[in-house]
């Protein structure tokens, strides 16, 4: 017992490794049931607010019913989908079927094992972090295609061959962007593929890869953002599942829990390619200007940010109260969002206290520029029309790979700048 | 362009046999389907993504209506034409009025006339608009529709305050008008058109321009005037061709000869020309309500009809513009109080028959856009 104790305590003290990297197995399954909620809870939340932000694009209010302004809309909905009858059609392929949605769920679960949320707030460290993320990403395609597969129907399997060719077309200029990125880390002597050693080298450089040797870490970042929305099979890449021409697409014959499962693995994958893009080009958990507004006051003006915006929502939730009809009916709405309010305040409010802001502040920027990544996302659906196949796979093979392509050799001849005039002068002088 | 007569009918006897050995796949589309718009079901015989040829079996929402026509009296019908095309119901109306007061020999009173067409234009509007919101829904811009729902709506509410109906108004009756329009009835469609105007601006900008959009629509369903006029095709696809062919000004019905307005044509026939055309159509339609809204003359609403109404032996074909298309009722009397026979000409119907040669070769994707872009209401398909 004491021994069991002491194992456990052991790592308390570390900040230099994370859990994984240090071998502590306790924390590390502490960790990753940390993720797995909060990755839970936050696609709950997406549910919520993309079904809010796009009505509210669309001149409509979305979910008002279900507690106040549909705030327990989402649960309801998970309840719904739990409750439903679990179908397997009779022609489906029964074993295959059943296996599908957990392989998609799998491969957008783990990939979140190397994310890192702070400097040892992630589950592990590998030195191989963004190869594994790329590789266990890219292995949802296989549970999209055995599922439409085995659904033994055309429309899903029509969704499948669509949502296989996409995905694998769109990684080639996807891992083109990435390596560009890395290549930023290995220019500059302490390259790594590290999730935290990308982040690290961002603050040594004291610049987000976004912005180094500019245009061309932007140019980057631009493709594997487009990259990543096809790769999430989203709207204006939601072919795979394109409703209006294949009703659901490779999801077409699931329904109840299964279907959540595909649900879930598609706003978590969402949420995986956005850490990427965050971690590569905007600094993963880094406060804005760490280098430039460096000085210890600005730290303390910094910190303070994460309660301030819990404390604002739930301002905003007190403000709503005020302005939500007067009549009976509406007490238990009104009371329960001055509650949600209340809750958010509060944990704003722990948020400020001294000790605990300087450990959340990290996960707090982290979660704030995958957020914005989210409301791209959002933005996209409300804003554009669907791309048509051929034209998906012209933009990925004719547009993006060969910009991809060139990026990469002017990254390199950029960052080697140095060496080739070196080179370049000595071939003149002999 | 394929000349629609040496098209080979499908082979749908034996799917099974190229089902995953050539490439080639059979899929049913509808009836029961997001994008058929109602009850379409298209055969598709594919390659891949490429569409082989395809089928249209119609008939799910078949209700019988020229049928019914011969055991109801002239003014019991009118009813039932709105419930054809029901998003363009007061042109419906219209058509079927005008062509039993051409086999009666009577004629509007000048002020129902104006009303006729600020409301069948307002409907013109009404029927574009939800058009345009389900198109782009089909293309996957979602929220288009939502924006013309929205507008959309203020027509209906004129509709409503004016007839107590916002879609199957049964707006006229034959020989003009049963309802004076109410008091602030021209205030409400000026309103309504400095309103609106703003709003197809706003659609034009989140369509007209996008990148997608154009990939999406231009060289879509291309289909060429000859085989427009060959199949019968009218309305908006067939100005799309490049034909210059709009009832209104062809042979003009209802007082359209008293106002100025340009009929918008394309050139390459595809489906970003025909969004184009209608979209120009829908300042056009604005255009000739503003003239129509000032000046509406006073008078009468409604001519002299014979309460029990016997036109003379003999038949009639009278058509209108409707916002789909060429719209005609072909009327036979024998003498007596019901019509002998009534036959409608549906624009979605016969527009319908285009869809084969438009999506041969084409994606499937492509054949949503195109059923879209046909701009066909099942409830005038199969009547």
């Amino acid at each position: 017992m004491h021994e069991l104790i002491e194992y456990i305590t052991s790592y308390l003290g570390n900040t230099t490794q994370t859990p994984g990297a240090a071998g502590n197995f306790f924390w590390a399954t502490v960790y990753i049931l940390l993720v797995f909620v909060g990755l839970s809870v936050a696609v709950i939340a997406m549910n919520w607010l993309e079904r809010k932000i796009l009505a509210h694009m669309q001149v409509r209010l979305g979910p008002m019913r279900v507690g106040p302004h549909g705030l327990l809309q989402p649960i309801a909905d998970a309840l719904k989908l739990l409750l439903k009858e679990d179908i397997i059609p009779d022609g489906a392929d029964k074993l295959v079927f059943w296996i599908a949605p957990f392989i998609v769920v799998l491969a957008a679960f783990t990939v979140f094992v190397v994310v890192p949320f702070g400097p040892t707030a992630a589950i592990t460290d590998m030195n191989i972090g963004i190869l594994f993320m790329l590789g266990v990403s890219s292995l949802s395609v296989l549970g999209i295609v055995t599922a439409g597969w085995a659904s033994n129907s055309h429309y899903p399997l029509i969704g499948a061959l669509r949502s296989s060719a996409q995905m694998v077309s769109y990684e080639v200029a996807m891992g083109l962007a990435v390596v560009s990125a890395i290549m930023m880390t290995s220019l500059s002597d302490h390259g790594t593929l590290s999730m935290i050693g990308i982040v690290e080298a961002q603050r040594a450089d004291g610049i987000w890869f976004l912005f180094k040797f500019f245009p061309l870490g932007l140019i980057a970042f631009v493709i594997f953002a487009i990259a990543m929305v096809a790769e999430t099979n989203r709207a204006p890449f939601d072919l795979p599942e394109a409703e209006s021409e294949l009703t659901a697409g490779f999801h077409t014959e699931y329904s109840g829990f299964r279907w959540s499962l595909f649900f879930l693995a598609e706003y978590s994958a969402m949420i995986a390619v956005s850490s990427i893009a965050v971690t590569l080009w905007l600094g993963g958990w880094l406060r804005p200007f760490p280098n430039a507004l460096s000085s210890p006051i600005w730290d303390q003006v910094f910190s303070l940010v994460p309660g301030a915006t819990f404390l604002f929502l739930g301002g905003l939730c007190f403000y709503n109260t005020a302005r939500m009809p007067k009549h009976p009916l509406f007490r238990i709405q009104t009371m329960g969002l001055a509650g949600f309010g209340t809750l958010l305040a509060l944990i704003g409010l722990v948020m400020l206290v001294h000790g605990v802001r300087e450990h959340v502040q990290n996960v707090f920027w982290f979660a704030a520029k995958v957020a914005a990544f989210m409301y791209l996302y959002i933005w996209y659906r409300g804003t554009f029309p669907r791309y048509r196949f051929d034209q998906l796979m012209r933009v990925g093979w004719k547009v993006l790979l060969p910009t991809g392509l060139a990026l990469l050799i002017l990254t390199a001849a950029f960052g080697m700048r140095a060496e080739i005039w070196q080179q370049l002068q000595e071939a003149f002088h002999s | 362009m394929t000349d629609p007569k040496t098209l080979s009918p499908l082979d749908l006897d034996t799917p099974d046999k190229t089902y995953l050995d050539a490439n080639e796949l059979v899929i049913n589309m509808g009836p029961q389907h997001p994008a058929t718009h109602g009850v379409l079901r298209v055969i598709l015989r594919l390659d891949g993504e490429k569409v082989l040829g395809l089928e249209c079996v119609i008939g799910y929402l078949h209700r019988g209506v020229e049928k019914i026509a011969e055991n109801r009296t002239y003014t019991m019908f009118n009813p039932y034409v709105d419930r054809m095309d029901y998003v363009a119901a007061v042109s419906n109306g219209l058509g079927y009025c005008e062509a039993v007061e051409k086999l009666l020999s009577v004629e509007a009173p000048p002020r129902a006339q104006y009303i006729r067409v600020i409301l069948t234009e307002l409907n013109r509007i009404a029927s574009h608009q939800l058009w345009l919101g389900t198109h782009a829904l089909d293309i996957g811009a979602i929220t288009p529709l939502f924006y013309t729902f929205r507008d959309r709506e203020e027509i209906l509410k004129i509709f409503e305050k004016y007839c107590g109906a916002r879609l199957t108004t049964h707006a006229f009756r034959i020989g003009g008008l049963q309802y004076e329009a109410y008091d602030g009835f021209e205030k409400d469609v000026k309103n309504f058109v400095n309103f609106v105007k703003p709003k197809i601006d706003e659609y034009e900008e989140l369509l007209t321009t996008n990148r997608i959009w154009l990939e999406r629509t231009k060289g879509v369903g291309v289909i060429s005037g000859k085989d427009c006029i060959a199949l019968g095709v009218t309305g908006p696809v067939l100005r799309a061709s490049g034909v210059r062919w709009d009832i209104r000004k062809a042979q003009p019905y209802a007082n359209y000869k008293n106002f100025e307005f340009e009929v918008p044509t394309g050139e390459n026939g595809d489906t970003y020309d025909r969004y184009v055309v209608r979209m120009v159509e829908m300042r056009q339609s604005l255009w000739i309500i503003e003239q129509a809204v000032g000046g509406i003359p006073e008078g009468p609403i409604m001519a002299k009809v014979p309460k029990v109404m016997k036109p003379p032996v003999g038949e009639v074909y009278h058509s209108i513009e409707a916002p789909k298309g060429e719209l005609g009722y072909f009327i036979v009397s024998d003498g007596s109080t019901q019509p002998y026979r009534v036959r409608v000409r549906p624009p979605s119907f016969v527009n319908l028959q285009a869809l084969d040669v438009m999506c041969r070769g084409q994606l499937v994707a492509d054949v949503i856009a195109v059923i879209g872009t046909l701009d066909i209401v099942l409830g005038e398909v199969d009547r």
